[in-house]
């Protein structure tokens, strides 16, 4: 082999390398669930997302305040007993974008998290939980909305 | 430039409860301005989070985040020394990373 | 100018009313255990009407805890501290040596012993009239410029973020407004008197919502200025980020919305007038421990 095919493929090599390296090195890409987040209702929500025939679970444990002085910023938490959650859906029922977020957990994580939603409205807030084999669980409460008075 | 968040770390057993306060307008796009007119979306998409490097949670926001989003999760098998780190990135390309040690 | 959004405002509040009758529905359900004399007695409505406030009150309360435990403002702090650090103004100055009356450059504790009397302007000052006093000396700013613009310009603003980082300094420090100097006691007098002062077109005062323990407007508690108890609480949170703002308002900000809810006239900005209300506020709050930064819905 000649010295310049030697360099052509050397340095090629050294690319390939080197894209290999960056792709791996990389973060998870995954898209934006846009779609997701258009969703006006709960059907078509769980339709994008893929979380078919949730259930009602008591053993999802909701924390949300009672009322919320101002919907602007309501503190909202979910946790579980149930074993092998990998997703948390976040919901506020009357938003005119019901989908507040979507969490993702990995085994190194317990099954609690705790945000801050913005409220529309009086509204229920619901979680899904979808375990590793697919099953979807959700518990809900509801958060009344007030804004009442002059300052503060 | 985006501002730091900032972050709270409670150990307990091996249990390391992250708190962190983001500085971010979360504008929900369906607010409207003084000029009558919406104003636009401008949100962080996109949350992750590692320790030591490898990646624990990841989380998708829209607009429905509020402003100065707080977010509270724990993490397993921490040990001290170890290093959590957070990043936010939003629909505008501006993104922020910090990082705390495990005490 | 003034925000209306009378569409919401009415929804919520029939949200907020339905939930009071549906709480005391079910608290007078309660109280009640299937006795009709029961249900007329008046007695028990009161109980019920009472538990069904009371229940309201925890709501809110569990709500304001929720939030108290990562308060937003602690973003605002970073900046402002940040700020106060930084080369800024004309003569490319941090504030680093600013005076706010426990030495140049003291920052911990020293709002607690604010509004006081400075030798160096003679004059007695608060938080923001100090810190623009600071900006002008030290920095160069015309304060002249700062004053006459609005809450919202940039470097406005800018003062907000250091009035916050400082008030954050003495927290947990109990207020110690100092009260000796002819010139500290005669602004306490002026505030006062302003105070009670009733004036606009709707011959307000201060005094009418908040000289009285346990008056409300609505579902916002309304603290009485005249305690210890009620005007520690109260001026001792201030700076406080505000939820419905999503920004930091500070007392000189406060007071300019009550004198606008009053249908007074827009007060001067860091103005003597603004100042001898904050001596009243801070002196009556001595001995509390300052609470700032607030969290304010």
């Amino acid at each position: 082999m000649n010295n310049s095919r030697r360099n052509v493929l050397k340095k090629s090599t050294a690319m390939a390398a080197l894209l290999l390296q960056t792709l791996t090195q990389c973060e998870r890409v995954y898209a934006y669930q846009q779609n997701a987040f258009d969703a006006k209702t709960i059907a078509d929500l769980n339709k994008s997302l893929g979380l078919n025939l949730p259930l009602e679970s008591s053993q999802i444990t909701i924390n949300t305040p009672e009322i919320a002085e101002n919907g602007a910023v309501v503190q909202v938490a979910a946790t579980t007993t149930l074993a092998n959650i990998r997703r948390w859906i976040f919901v506020v029922e009357k938003n005119p974008v019901p989908l507040v977020a979507i969490f993702n957990l990995s085994e190194d994580l317990l099954p609690s998290i705790t945000a801050r939603a913005k409220f529309a409205q009086t509204s229920d807030f619901i979680a899904f939980a979808q375990l590793a084999d697919g099953r979807v669980f959700y518990g809900k409460r509801e958060v009344k909305v007030t804004l009442g008075g002059c300052g503060g | 430039m985006s501002d730091p968040m900032r972050i709270r770390l409670q150990s307990q057993a091996g249990v390391t409860t992250v708190k962190v306060l983001m500085s971010h307008e979360m504008e929900s796009g369906q607010r409207k301005g003084d000029d009558g007119k919406i104003v636009p979306l401008w949100n962080i998409q996109d949350v992750s989070a590692t320790l030591n490097g490898k990646v624990v949670m990841t989380a998708e926001w829209g607009g429905g985040i509020s402003k100065n989003p707080f977010l509270q999760f724990a993490v397993k098998g921490t040990k001290p020394g170890d290093k959590i780190s957070l990043t936010w990135r939003d629909n505008r390309g501006d993104s922020r990373t910090d990082e705390v040690i495990v005490s | 100018m003034y925000p209306t959004n009378t569409g919401s405002i009415r929804s919520t509040y029939k949200d907020a009313v339905l939930s009071i009758i549906l709480v005391a529905l079910v608290g007078i359900a309660k109280a009640q255990s299937g006795s009709l004399e029961g249900l007329t007695s008046t007695a028990n409505v009161q109980k019920s009407e009472q538990s069904a406030e009371q229940s309201t009150e925890k709501a809110i309360a569990q709500y304001r805890q929720m939030l108290q435990e990562a308060n937003p403002a602690d973003l605002y702090v970073i900046k402002g501290e940040s700020l106060w650090n930084s080369a800024r103004g004309p003569k490319r100055r941090s504030l680093a040596s600013c005076d706010l009356g426990l030495g140049p450059g003291v920052v911990k504790g020293a709002w607690a012993q604010m509004p006081r009397y400075f030798e160096d302007t003679q004059r007695v000052q608060d938080l923001e009239s100090r810190i623009l006093f600071c900006m002008q000396d030290i920095q160069g700013f015309n304060s002249v410029d700062l004053v006459a613009q609005d809450f919202n310009t940039p470097e406005r603003l800018n003062i907000s973020l250091l009035a916050v980082y400082v008030a954050s300094e003495s927290e947990g420090v109990p207020f110690n407004v100092p009260m000796s100097l002819p010139q500290e006691k005669e602004m306490y007098k002026i505030g006062k008197k302003l105070f009670f002062l009733r004036a606009g077109t709707h011959d307000f005062s201060c005094s009418t919502c908040h000289s009285e323990t346990g008056r409300r407007i609505r579902l916002q508690d309304l603290p009485n200025l005249t305690t210890q108890d009620g005007a520690g609480g109260a001026y001792g949170s201030w700076p406080a980020y505000r939820i419905s703002t999503g920004s930091i308002w500070t007392m000189q900000q406060r007071l300019s919305d009550c004198f606008r809810q009053q249908r007074f006239p827009k007060p001067i900005f860091a103005s003597p007038a603004t100042i001898a209300l904050s001596v009243y506020m801070g002196f009556n709050a001595n001995g509390s421990e300052a609470s700032a930064p607030g969290l304010k819905r």
